[in-house]
């Protein structure tokens, strides 16, 4: 299982986003192998990617992907994410 | 090696608070300006800063009321550093969920990977949502320091 989370600079946001993903992963007590990476690179990093995180405001800029892309409102937020990915993988 | 994961120091001239600011733009120059006055950053960071919301978007108001300003890592960053601006009017960013903004962290890393512990430093401070308030309330650099689990600065 391979999940990117993306941002527009690739550092800050999207590390963020990474490192409390890996948290409710460990809630959900699921393994996966998560990356941080920029807008520009998704389609290169998050090319076999299952799982794509993301902002509202970015969506749109990913373009076409296989993956399932997740918008997180709140990037803090452990419980939107745990609620979010178990959807997502369920 | 420590397993203590710790934020870059936050000296006094890299907080401000109650900062009267007209709209995003404002608020943003006003979190680069403390990473400059903190001696950390050259003005043209926080003008990256700024670009990276306008080639971007907002998505940089990461939590409701809670900026992280914040660009890639060259040659204007001169020191890992955080800064704090809270703000007496809150101000909208544009995003659809996190508006109105009273809160602005500005960072500055110099390396892709120097940011890690800072980001995980942070990430354990605001997984509490009580956080953002207090930071948003905070009267005092020491308040803000305490909310942040930062130590008071030495050299101070």
């Amino acid at each position: 299982m391979k999940i990117v989370a993306i941002c527009g600079a690739g550092v800050g946001t999207s590390a963020i986003l990474k490192l409390n993903a890996e948290r409710a992963l460990e809630r959900l007590d699921l393994e996966a192998d998560v990356s941080a990476t920029d807008v520009a690179s998704v389609q290169t990093v998050g090319a076999d990617a299952q799982i794509i995180l993301t902002s509202p405001e970015l969506v749109d800029r990913i373009g076409k992907t296989y993956a399932d892309v997740i918008v997180i409102e709140n990037y803090f937020d452990l419980d939107e994410l745990t609620r979010k990915l178990e959807i997502a993988l369920g | 090696m420590c397993d203590v994961m710790t934020l870059p120091p936050l000296p006094d001239n890299a907080v401000r608070l109650g900062v009267t600011v007209d709209d995003w733009r404002a608020a943003i120059r006003a979190s680069g300006d403390a990473l400059v006055a903190a001696g950390a950053t050259l003005d043209a960071y926080t003008d990256r800063m700024i670009q990276v919301i306008d080639e971007f978007g907002s998505y940089i108001v990461i939590a409701p009321g809670l900026a992280l300003a914040h660009a890639r890592p060259g040659a204007d960053i001169l020191s890992d550093a955080l800064s704090v601006v809270t703000l007496a009017e809150p101000v909208s960013f544009g995003h659809p969920h996190n508006d109105p903004v009273r809160v602005i962290l500005g960072l500055a890393v110099t390396t892709p990977d120097s940011h890690v512990t800072s980001v995980a430093s942070l990430a354990n401070v605001f997984n509490d949502s009580a956080a953002i308030p207090a930071l948003a309330d905070a009267q005092s650099i020491d308040e803000v320091r305490s909310v942040l689990g930062i130590a008071v600065d030495p050299a101070a």
